[in-house]
């Protein structure tokens, strides 16, 4: 049906924009292994972050990547005080409370973004956002094929962050055994808030890295959400390598999806994918069994 | 456990006592804080002011705001003697807000609505209205339903895309004749929802009759992130034309997806497209340029369109055709109360029936309504073109609002 | 005192059904016609996550599946929508009853099934959005033809009695199940779904029932929607929000309640209502509903019936 041109294409393009979505899962993924919570304001941080990106390019001429320096370590205080301050403390301990206080904070920023930056589409105008990459058969622009590299980058530096630091043995403990890691003198509070702004400096990355091929409103984040929560779940929650190879297989799919579904048909391949893994194997493709 | 089946109740006579209390006053108090004003002409605005479609609704906003600042400042219904008041709602998008505002706005003594941006609302909000038989003037919903449900107080004043989708079939075969008729493919690219799927359909049939060669009709989601693959497909059926029809943050995806991708072909023919406006031709001048599209649009010859686009740039905002369409609905609207020379709803609906409202800066015929439609609107096609360094809109047909020829096919 | 006693019951029923006669405006009417249809929706959710502690995402599901079921039923073959009102339910009750199946054959709990939900109301809407016979992307458009025989009515008076019905029997299923050894077995699983297993409870049969129920009433709520606004496309009918809604008022109000339901859709819808009242700037309300959300969970963590509860305790002391 297509030559094999086309689905080399295909593949190359689903791997170019899986790792921008791997980008956003990689966070989520940190914040649902560790504090077991399903952080619905995911999508409204990346819109926020978003949003830092084009200021600091409009306003002060920041070019996105020279931004990641400012965005990651902002974010990840961010991300910090908002489990500290916020949903920390609203939580009481209580599963269903984080959820539905990270919903409230969506809605929160949504509309506080909607208020302060109106509605308006934001794109940045980079020159460079034109200058075409040939790989194979496929033509990929400079910022997706930097979004990749930095995808994998960013996966490797989280894995080791996690494997060979003393704050990741930390983190590990807590997500494994959350009374016991404070029995053992770790101040399971911090170390929370830690994960968190860590899964929040990883959406200022994402940003960063998103904004010179997308674009920004306020209710830009619904965009992502869903397939971030299908990658973390496909590759296992918790699993920074997981993240990667879900995002690629999520965009792979999606982009052969849409090649002999139909671009709207075609997205039936996320929620399937969803389903399945569910079904047969709900700790992922690199999660460790319960 | 313990008494758990008691202490979950809480107290029954509590909450009814409370509640019943606030009942009592908001039916006394909610509405009626509005009525208490001075006598005014009310009109309600129905528009989507937060959620995805937050933008167009501010500027539909916006349109209808100087609409009535300038009736006001012109002596306002001097027939009633009486000025226009904007009583402003948010739809938040949903039709059951729009409709539940119209329900609020009514009772507490709105005079007539206009809204509501998106079809889905407008319909259900123009129903709410149909209630009280209070007029009510769309300003940009495009579907043809709205004025065929033989409902007597919808009213509208710009087109529907029936007639949309005929004009830009006529344009395009007549700008194509023009020079020389080199295109005859087109590939449709559009969104998923009633808006897109509705306006490709007509699109397709129509240009099929005409002698096009459809090679494609690609739908897509909303949102759609990557339009990689689409472009794909684009590049390999080599369509003359591509024809999006989407909302603005697709429809820019799309043309810098095509530019990218490198997709070659001879003219981008939007119908109705979402992003194709003046904040997209500043920002993006490179990807605009030369892209045509088919909308509501003012007549950039007329006196009167030249000011308000200054005076809308004056204040900061992009001169978009919501802004204009609002503008002109309030104008129905107010021309309806002055020859009606009376609030009553009978009296100005039937006003609004034999309107004969002078379409000022649009590029209009005549005024007449047929079933609540006013059939002498029309869509034009207007291109993205370098003008003095910069890229503007200029109307390339029909021939008598143009501002300059269509640059077709575009240059290499 | 027993707040359950037939008296009380009887009272907020009456107090209910007279309501049109008590507030004389129709926005209030369509207020009261709103709140009823959020609280019946929230029932749907509270019966499986509030009782049988099974949280689920996607319960638009339902509402969806009801809601296409009456339309497709009444536009592509002409059956009355009464009757789309049952097969509405039904196709509800049999869409729980599928995704139940695979969930709890797989073994799915906590945020597994949360998930799943999620999974399958997505696949619904891309499908919804791609097949000719739910009008694809365009969506269903019921023509106006106001008769109540055609469910539909003139005023808001009649939508009000209908949702009102709807409402009560949803309140009425959720009593029974409150007070039955169901109830009871269905709680026991909320608390610990492996003891009441050892217990010799068949969790999988129960779980069902509560799935199935859920789903003929979300379909229920479904179906009076499309009749109400006389238009669903795939995101009014499979769109996340819905969950969102039917999850919120039940948690709010306080799941496992009889009267949560109601009390969490009164006081979101209020606190909605009067912000947008007072509010005019975009956004600016929903900020405050934002906040206000923020903080009911945040001192309030049983919901709104639970803060009640901890006042008794704090009297009887």
């Amino acid at each position: 049906m297509f030559e094999p041109v086309i689905l080399v294409t295909a593949l190359i393009n689903g791997l170019m924009f899986g790792a921008i979505y791997a980008l956003v899962a990689l966070g989520l993924t940190l914040i649902y292994g560790v504090l077991h919570i399903i952080n619905f304001a995911h999508g409204a941080l990346l819109m926020l972050a978003m949003y830092a990106v084009y200021f600091l390019f409009n306003l002060l001429g920041i070019d996105p990547y020279l931004a990641l320096l400012l965005v990651i370590p902002s974010f990840f205080v961010l991300g910090y005080l908002l489990y500290r301050g916020i949903i920390g403390k609203l939580a009481h301990g209580q599963d269903q409370n984080i959820l539905l206080i990270t919903l409230g904070l969506s809605v929160i920023f949504e509309n506080a973004a909607l208020f302060f930056f109106k509605a308006d589409t934001q794109t940045l105008n980079l020159d460079y956002a034109y200058e075409m990459i040939e790989i194979g058969p496929a033509l990929v622009t400079l910022p997706k094929l930097i979004s990749f590299g930095a995808s994998i980058v960013i996966g490797l530096a989280l894995w080791l962050l996690m494997a060979k630091t003393d704050l990741g043995k930390a983190i590990r403990a807590v997500a494994k055994e959350r009374v016991g890691a404070r029995l053992m003198g770790i101040n399971v509070d911090h170390i929370f808030a830690v994960s968190y702004g860590i899964g929040i400096a990883c959406l200022g990355a994402a940003a960063c890295l998103l904004m010179p091929s997308f674009y920004v409103t306020p209710t830009i984040g619904h965009v992502f959400v869903i397939i971030a929560f299908t990658i973390v779940v496909l590759g296992g929650m918790g699993s920074f390598i997981g993240a990667l190879v879900g995002g690629f297989i999520i965009g792979i799919t999606e982009s052969f999806g849409g090649l002999f579904l139909g671009e709207s048909l075609g997205q039936i391949g996320i929620p399937l994918i969803f389903v399945l893994i569910l079904l047969f194997r709900p700790t992922g493709l690199f999660g460790v069994k319960a | 456990m313990k008494n758990d089946n008691r202490t979950h109740q809480i107290s029954r006579r509590k909450l009814l006592k409370a509640s019943g209390a606030s009942v009592v006053t908001a039916s006394i108090g909610f509405p009626a804080i509005l009525s208490a004003q001075s006598k005014s002409v009310k009109i309600g605005f129905i528009h989507p002011a937060s959620g995805f479609l937050a933008y167009p609704g501010a500027q539909c906003r916006l349109g209808g705001q100087m609409a009535v600042e300038e009736i006001n400042a012109a002596g306002g219904i001097r027939s009633i003697g009486a000025k226009l008041e904007a009583v402003l709602g948010d739809s938040q998008g949903k039709p059951e807000i729009g409709s539940a505002e119209v329900e609020k706005m009514a009772e507490s003594g709105v005079n007539a609505f206009t809204g509501c941006y998106q079809s889905a609302v407008g319909l259900a909000a123009s129903q709410a209205a149909a209630k009280y038989n209070l007029p009510f003037s769309i300003d940009v919903g495009v579907s043809d339903r709205l004025v065929s449900r033989g409902l007597k107080n919808v009213f509208r004043f710009a087109d529907g895309y029936g007639r949309i989708t005929q004009d830009a079939v006529n344009n395009l075969n007549e700008i194509n004749k023009a020079a020389g008729s080199p295109a005859n493919s087109a590939v449709i690219v559009h969104e998923e929802s009633e808006f897109g799927s509705g306006t490709a359909r007509l699109l397709s049939g129509r240009l099929k009759d005409t002698g096009w060669e459809i090679k494609d009709v690609i739908k897509h989601a909303n949102p759609t992130r990557n339009f990689d693959n689409v472009a794909l497909r684009i590049r390999s059926m080599k369509p003359d034309i591509i024809i999006p029809v989407n909302y603005p943050g697709e429809y820019i995806l799309l043309a810098r997806t095509l530019k990218q991708q490198r997709v070659p072909f001879m003219a981008s023919y939007s119908v109705l497209g979402g992003g194709f406006n003046f904040k997209f031709m500043d920002e993006l001048p490179e990807i605009a340029e030369h892209m045509i599209d088919v909308n509501h649009w003012y007549n950039p010859n007329s006196a009167k369109g030249r000011e308000m686009r200054k005076k809308v740039e004056a204040k900061g905002k992009y001169f978009t055709f919501e802004v204009y369409c609002t503008y002109n609905s309030i104008r129905l609207l107010a021309d309806a109360f002055e020859r009606a020379g009376t609030t009553d709803p009978d009296a100005v609906n039937a006003a609004l029936a034999t309107s004969t409202l002078d379409p000022l800066m649009m590029p209009y015929g005549p005024t007449k309504m047929v079933n609540g439609q006013n059939m002498g609107s029309r869509a034009v096609s207007i291109q993205a073109q370098k003008v003095g360094g910069k890229v503007d809109a200029q109307v390339v047909y029909p021939n008598e609002f143009a501002s300059a020829k269509a640059i077709f096919p575009r240059p290499a | 005192m027993n707040f359950q006693k037939p008296s009380w019951m009887i009272l907020g029923t009456l107090i209910l059904v007279l309501l049109p006669w008590i507030l004389f405006s129709e926005f209030l009417i369509s207020f009261a016609v709103i709140v009823l249809y959020s609280a019946t929706i929230g029932h749907s959710w509270n019966i499986l996550g509030g009782y049988a502690g099974q949280f689920s995402f996607g319960s638009v599901l339902f509402f969806g599946t009801g809601a296409y079921t009456s339309s497709v039923l009444q536009m592509n073959f002409g059956i009355n929508p009464w009757i789309g009102l049952i097969a509405g339910i039904l196709m509800g009750a049999l869409v729980g009853a599928f995704v139940g199946f695979l969930s709890f054959r797989f073994g799915l709990r906590g945020s597994y099934f949360a998930l799943i939900t999620l999974a399958f109301a997505e696949a619904f809407r891309i499908i919804a959005n791609t097949v000719e016979f739910t009008g694809a992307g365009m969506g269903i458009y019921i023509p106006l033809d106001q008769h109540p025989l055609n469910f539909q009515f003139e005023g808001r008076t009649g939508f009000y009695y209908v949702i009102l019905a709807l409402f009560l029997i949803a309140t009425a299923i959720t009593l029974k199940l409150e007070n039955s050894r169901f109830g009871s077995r269905l709680k026991a699983i909320r608390e610990n779904e492996d003891a009441a297993e050892a217990l010799g409870i068949n969790t999988f049969r129960l779980k069902m029932q509560a799935i199935m129920i859920s789903g003929g009433i979300g379909a229920s709520g479904g179906t009076f929607y499309a009749q109400y606004y006389l238009y669903i496309d795939p995101s009014i009918a499979y769109g996340v929000d819905k969950s969102v809604e039917m999850l919120l008022v039940s948690i709010i109000g306080g799941m496992g309640t009889v009267m949560g339901p109601f009390i969490g859709s009164l006081v979101l819808h209020l606190i909605n209502e009067i912000s947008r009242h007072f509010i005019n700037a975009p956004g600016l309300s929903l900020v405050v509903y934002g906040v206000i959300l923020v903080l009911i969970i945040g001192f309030l963590p049983k919901g709104l019936t639970g803060a009640f509860q901890s006042q008794k305790k704090v009297k009887r002391a």
